[in-house]
């Protein structure tokens, strides 16, 4: 019993010391070294300042020039996550979703004809379970592509073109669903403005 | 439902059943002691680990000696963890300047990693110290998997020796595991995700200004050296609050079905470990095909049910899939996936809001964790589990043809079968008594969130969750409130739940494992008689059916009342709550 006691207090000691500060250390600094900008974040970086990551998406709300991202139960912060956790049958959670709808269609009807509910993708109306969802569906990006074309008066032909460009697709062509990166979208299209 | 999202299913699954030999091959090789690719680089250190530890690798401990050195070993752990999350003040790496944890909270968080559960109501990144999470959670991450596995072996032995006493040494087991199974891996894996963009530093977070003008924050740390023993180790607790659903756990497609993988490598491969060990790998594949039915049983319910989308989103007028709470880039078919493989195996991280999915699809990941977490489970608990199941499904078959009951030659006796029903048994016993404790008193109501049978399916999923050491959660229930105040002040714990909560994970973890090291003594002392033409064949088709029955029986009929309460209910009616 003193024996298996001191053995180990002596292994918490050196297994933390092993894998709690040496592993890590080790992924740090050659992750640092190999991978820089990954392992800080995938940073965007515009005239010397940082604008976000390519991989936490943010609220474009205040422009309505840009694409937009998903509705987030956090705002877009990516220093606090959290779901919505709001259950499948829940009341709330209907009264949100219409409510996204109806704001969806008030943005985006006048540029799509015939926009029903039913035709609205529904990454557009549910929250994200990261609230800092980086991507819409191609479907979401291509109805707004009308809205972004005509207030922004760039073609849009131009317009889907770059949301095209800033599509990712699934990871070998197998794994996942397509995403639209919604920064790196709107990044581009300011820059095709200028 | 799609195509795509069909393949991606039978394509992960092919290269698992792929994996699988070979790892539990190479398992097998580091557990009898063989060299392997590794011996040079790693037997150095290993030897050290022995010195430092004064302990002979070659000194073997029958099942007392074996299980005193487990328990005296994690409550030091438990300790050790405790102490670091309550003084994470005064250590280093503490970039944001966190303050100690609420000693309710802490309690169930070190009981959460000791027990290999890893639930979650603290909250990563807004309460957790870069220290707390590297020396604290990282290593319990490894060391509660590397308990796991070593028991594992050591009832394996219990198994593959014949008229022996003793079942290896505790330390030796640890320290091969650890050394040649896990931290392998986790460094390889590890640059692997750093690569595709989860986040690794030190650094502080750092401050920017979003597109549009808004102040932000993106939150950094060692989140990758995490991360992948976090799914390797069956463990399961983020970095952040929303766990592998956060793009800086698990970025891309690629990211997600390595994670995936990482979780099923370990305990699926034990399998074949197995098959080796007790010297039949068709014993092993047997194992691994009442595990598989199971798990692509589940697979398919909740893809279907997610696909077909929610109640609330169809009263609204939305059709296509239940998107609330998932991540464009891994869409409804990778978030079933995953979520179908954190519950079958222990790991419980999650990739999409649990508490969001359908009625039938939430049902799904309750029932995986109902079957005792034996379809895959934790490393090493999940299949040790298992082989209690099959000592179950050979007794009750002896007892319909009328025979001894033995399996792999040794015979299965009274006291083998009353230690079998009481690590089979405490599962349910424990959660339905604490889900009952908590929806019964008023102690429970502070924790849920969702009203209707939903606040129900919350309790049901908490206990069950921790009881059986997976450690997902339908996360809308709480027992850590958090003010939204600077530094994290006021912040306070709901005692209830969190210490109901860490006695589950206790009892559920540690009940089962002795009773499975008891069995292991009693049957490495036992003969093994040679196959006759009377021997019941535990390798073939007919006996995985019996397996799966047994477990179904056992564990599912149990919680069927309870299920039907919760999320049975919501996904047969279409009321709102």
């Amino acid at each position: 019993m003193r024996k298996d006691l001191i053995s180990s207090v002596v292994a918490v000691v050196a297994l933390t010391a092993l894998i709690g500060l040496a592993y890590p250390l080790v992924v740090t600094g050659v992750g640092q070294v190999v991978f820089p900008g990954r392992a800080d974040g995938s940073r965007i970086i515009q005239d010397g300042k940082v604008v976000g990551s390519r991989l936490i998406g943010q609220d474009f709300g205040k422009d309505q020039d840009l694409f937009q991202s998903r509705p987030s139960s956090t705002d877009y912060d990516p220093a606090a996550t959290a779901f919505s956790n709001l259950g499948p049958n829940a009341e709330d959670l209907r009264a949100a979703i219409a409510a996204n709808a109806a704001a969806y269609l008030r943005r985006e009807r006048p540029f799509n004809r015939g926009l029903t509910r039913a035709g609205i993708p529904p990454d557009a109306v549910q929250t994200s379970a990261s609230g800092v969802d980086p991507h819409i569906s191609v479907r979401n990006a291509d109805l707004q592509a009308g809205r972004v074309a005509a207030r922004t008066g760039l073609p849009k032909a131009r317009v889907l073109a770059l949301v095209d460009a800033n599509t990712d697709d699934r990871a070998l062509g197998l794994f996942g669903e397509p995403g639209v990166n919604v920064l790196a979208l709107n990044l581009a299209i300011r820059k095709a403005r200028r | 439902m799609t195509a795509s999202g069909w393949l991606q299913i039978v394509v992960f699954f092919a290269v698992l059943t792929g994996l699988t030999p070979l790892v539990g091959g190479y398992m097998a090789r580091v557990f009898t002691g063989e060299r392997v690719f590794l011996t040079p680089v790693v037997a150095p250190i290993e030897r050290l680990l022995y010195r430092l530890l004064r302990t002979d690798p070659d000194r073997e401990q029958d099942w007392k000696g074996y299980a005193r050195t487990v328990i005296v070993f994690n409550l030091v752990s438990f300790l050790a963890l405790y102490l670091i999350l309550r003084t994470q003040a005064i250590h280093p790496f503490n970039p944001q300047g966190f303050g100690p944890g609420p000693w309710d909270v802490s309690f169930n968080t070190a009981a959460s990693f000791v027990t290999n559960t890893n639930w979650q109501f603290y909250a990563g990144e807004t309460t957790l110290s870069n220290f707390a999470q590297m020396a604290g959670l990282t290593v319990q991450n490894f060391v509660s998997a590397a308990v796991g596995i070593a028991v594992l072996i050591a009832v394996i032995r219990g198994f593959s020796r014949r008229s022996a006493k003793t079942l290896g040494n505790f330390w030796s087991d640890l320290v091969r595991t650890l050394l040649y199974v896990l931290l392998p891996i986790a460094l390889a894996g590890a640059l692997v995700l750093v690569s595709q963009g989860v986040v690794q530093t030190l650094g502080a977070n750092a401050g920017f200004t979003t597109l549009t003008g808004a102040h932000s924050t993106l939150a950094v740390g060692p989140v990758a050296s995490q991360e992948v023993i976090k799914e390797l180790g069956t463990n399961g607790g983020g970095f952040f609050n929303v766990n592998s659903a956060m793009p800086f756990e698990n970025p891309n497609g690629i990211t997600n079905v390595l994670e995936m993988l990482l979780m099923l490598l370990i305990p699926a491969g034990l399998t074949a470990t197995f098959g080796r060990m007790v010297g039949s790998r068709r014993q092993g594949w047997a194992l691994y095909a009442a595990m598989s039915v199971l798990f692509v049983a589940g697979v398919v319910v909740v893809y279907a049910a997610e696909a077909h989308g929610s109640v609330a989103q169809h009263a609204a007028g939305i059709a296509g899939g239940n998107l609330e709470g998932k991540e464009t880039r891994f869409g409804v078919a990778g978030s079933s996936l995953w979520t179908a493989i954190t519950t079958v195996t222990s790991s419980g991280a999650v990739n999409a809001a649990l508490d969001s999915l359908t009625g039938l699809g939430g049902a799904v990941p309750m029932a995986n964790m109902m079957l005792g977490e034996v379809v895959f489970g934790g490393v090493g608990s999940g299949l040790y589990g298992m082989l209690l199941f099959v000592l179950l499904a050979v007794f009750i078959a002896g007892l319909m043809v009328g025979r001894t009951p033995e399996y792999l030659g040794k015979k299965i006796e009274a006291r083998d079968v009353k230690l079998v029903l009481i690590a089979t048994l405490t599962m349910p016993l424990l959660v339905l008594f604490a889900v009952a404790l908590a929806t019964a008193t008023k102690y429970g109501a502070p924790s849920v969130f969702n009203a209707g049978p939903q606040g129900f399916s919350e309790h049901l999923y908490a206990y069950t969750s921790q009881a059986n050491n997976n450690g997902s959660a339908f996360a809308g229930y709480t027992g850590f409130v958090q003010p939204n105040a600077p530094g994290n002040s006021g912040a306070f714990g709901i005692t209830f739940a969190d210490i109901l909560g860490g006695l589950s994970m206790f009892v559920g973890r540690f009940l089962p494992l002795l009773a499975a090291l008891a069995v292991a003594g009693s049957l490495v002392q036992k003969r093994a008689a040679p196959l006759g033409p009377g021997t019941m064949r535990t390798d073939t088709p007919i006996f995985v059916v019996l397996l799966i029955g047994v477990i179904v029986l056992v564990a599912l009929l149990t919680f069927v009342p309870a299920l039907l309460l919760g999320p049975v209910v919501q996904g047969l009616t279409t009321q709102l709550f």
